[in-house]
């Protein structure tokens, strides 16, 4: 059975049916991940024994002839700032290099519910910083679709298992983009939940206003089948919204005649690379003949969702960070003689360059004498790009943007210059400012073979809608 | 150049964070490039936009009542064993560092 293009439903009826066992597509995944992944660097650590546990589970649910779970036997992969009881869990990290969570992340334990095999831990940017999945402390992933490119961040190892088919669907982590510009790069469906669809307990805090789980995947469907599984209020956080969930993947089918699609002049101007300019025109032209109307909208604050954004997510991850002192676990350093040496030599070893530099800026911008004149302030420039979306939602149903202004860069290209690569979030940070839902899905490739993401908006809790014309254009494109 | 090498040291310090000198360097010059490319949020005025903390600030709210009573949906009873059994001793030690079976332990405390 070729393994690499499989879907959720294909998986999971292979199963039902018999075709294969659970067990035995978990072993084929872990074969394909030892055969090619000396070339990718998707994994950081296998669940060997917890995979082949959970698919007997569902083997023998199978050979018992009782009903199986929406996603029983598929193999999936988890970044890994999601702690897993019993896997290690690093957040791509020489801080947590050895450490072994005693609980469970709700979202995994929701997908395991739903039947899913958790395959492995998937490498990203340490504590999900970046956005080339080169801040990870282990090693850097390569794009499967050129190997000497980048895969995006900070969720690159999710991207490129699921674009290179070595997981059917995998978790990933959004606070700036960390989803969707990966899953642009990598040429796969990307899904940024609205904040508090889905529980975020047992995810390691980067910025606890702006981080989402949600999925990487190759259908949209797909990714509506997943987040029907992971979302919904959890107890265990309390930022997780009260909401309903509604049947995702029911309403795919809904037509999307007479939506209303809003352009913004403000994602396609400088820095836009033509051949994404060109993608996401044909795009649009696409969604027209789908019976959809194009109409302009402006985000005039968008030029300062960046600055924005670099203020309020370093602040936060300045006082989330602070919980690595080298005392309860993860790292410590050697041979301190005061409890103060041990913390800063520990931080200091056991963070890499670009954390420390976000640690060092968000202590800034909330440090005495600059609360106001930095951290107050982009929490007002917050409110007005929240307004800017409050604003064209109300003309519009959705928002559609390139994901990001180029496709896959090479690695070491922005490497050392941090603003530069900053800005390879320009498109997607306002989202999770704003808090509300994004999707990337394909949209073409550029003459060199790369893919390009289009980026669908969407109202506070309407995930139904982006995800539907997302569907609506993904078949149009394969008809 | 807003950011000086003493205002490096001092935030370091704040942070927890000792920082190698040639770090502390290239510290410097980022903080500066990147606090330059911020500061293009003064070009907006906002001395009447009320600051945005929270996303849940603006939705998903029970507007019927006032204040914290809107969260109500998000607290829960403060008992010992509420929402799941804490975690027994061992595995709460199980990834220190340095333990000697009952607590974490740390080199000697001394004002620095």
């Amino acid at each position: 059975m070729e393994i690499s293009t499989l879907t959720i439903e294909a998986a999971r009826s292979a199963v039902a049916t018999g075709k294969i066992t659970a067990t035995v597509l978990a072993e084929s995944f872990y074969d394909k991940i030892q055969n090619e992944d000396s070339q990718i660097g998707a994994f950081l650590t296998l669940s060997k024994e917890r995979a082949i546990d959970a698919a007997s589970r569902i083997d023998k649910l199978a050979a018992d002839g009782k009903p199986l779970p929406p996603l029983a036997g598929v193999p999936v992969a988890i970044k890994d700032v999601m702690v897993t009881r019993g896997v290690r869990t690093t957040a791509g990290s020489k801080m947590l290099e050895n450490y072994i969570p005693p609980y469970d992340c709700t979202a995994v334990a929701r997908l395991e519910q739903a039947g899913a095999v958790v395959l492995g831990k998937t490498n990203c940017d340490e504590f999900a910083m970046g956005s080339s999945n080169e801040n990870s402390a282990f090693h850097p992933v390569h794009n499967p679709h050129d190997i000497s490119r980048v895969p995006g961040g900070s969720s690159g190892g999710s991207a490129a298992a699921v674009a290179a088919g070595m997981a059917v669907v995998a978790l990933g982590s959004d606070t700036g983009g960390s989803i969707r510009q990966p899953a642009s790069f990598c040429g796969v469906v990307g899904l940024m939940p609205t904040y508090g669809r889905v529980s975020r307990y047992g995810l390691i805090a980067f910025a606890s206003s702006l981080d989402h789980i949600g999925p990487l995947t190759r259908t949209v469907k797909d990714a509506a089948i997943v987040l029907t599984a992971i979302a919904g209020r959890d107890p265990m956080d309390s930022t997780s919204a009260n909401v309903p969930v509604p049947d995702y993947v029911g309403e795919l089918e809904k037509p999307v005649r007479g939506l209303k699609i809003g352009v913004a002049e403000e994602y396609l101007g400088e820095g836009l690379d033509r051949a994404v300019r060109k993608a996401v025109e044909a795009a649009l032209q696409k969604l027209a003949s789908l019976g959809c109307e194009v109409v302009p909208v402006s985000l005039p604050h968008t030029a300062y969702a960046i600055p924005a954004y670099y203020i309020v997510a370093t602040a936060e991850a300045s006082s989330n960070l602070a919980r690595f002192d080298g005392v309860r676990y993860g790292y410590r350093a050697r041979d301190a003689s005061t409890l103060s040496d041990m913390y800063r030599r520990t931080r200091d070893e056991g963070f890499g360059a670009e954390v420390k530099r976000r640690i060092m800026l968000g202590t800034y911008a909330l440090s005495a004498g600059y609360y106001d004149a930095y951290y107050l302030k982009a929490q007002k420039v917050r409110t007005l790009l929240t307004r800017d979306f409050e604003e064209a939602f109300r003309k519009v149903d959705v928002i559609v943007t390139p994901t990001s202004p180029t496709p896959a860069f090479k690695l070491g290209e922005k490497a050392n210059d941090p603003l530069a690569m900053y800005l390879a979030d320009i498109y997607t940070v306002t989202a999770d400012l704003a808090g509300i839902p994004g999707i990337s899905i394909p949209c073409g490739e550029t003459r060199e073979k790369l893919p390009i993401g289009l980026q669908i908006l969407g109202r506070h809790f309407d995930e139904a809608t982006i995800l539907r014309l997302a569907h609506a254009y993904e078949r149009a494109v394969a008809a | 150049m807003k950011v000086t090498e003493k205002d490096v040291s001092y935030v370091a310090d704040l942070a927890n964070l000792e920082l190698a000198a040639e770090e502390r360097g290239r510290m410097v010059r980022d903080l500066n490039s990147i606090l330059d490319y911020i500061d293009r949020l003064n070009e907006l005025d906002t001395s009447n936009i009320a600051p945005m903390a929270q996303v849940a600030d603006c939705y998903a709210m029970d507007n019927a009542k006032n204040g914290s009573d809107r969260f109500a949906y998000a607290s829960r009873d403060d008992v010992l064993e509420g929402l799941r059994k804490s975690l027994p001793h061992e595995d709460a030690l199980a990834n220190a560092p340095q333990a000697d079976g009952t607590f974490f332990t740390v080199p000697k405390v001394i004002e620095r």
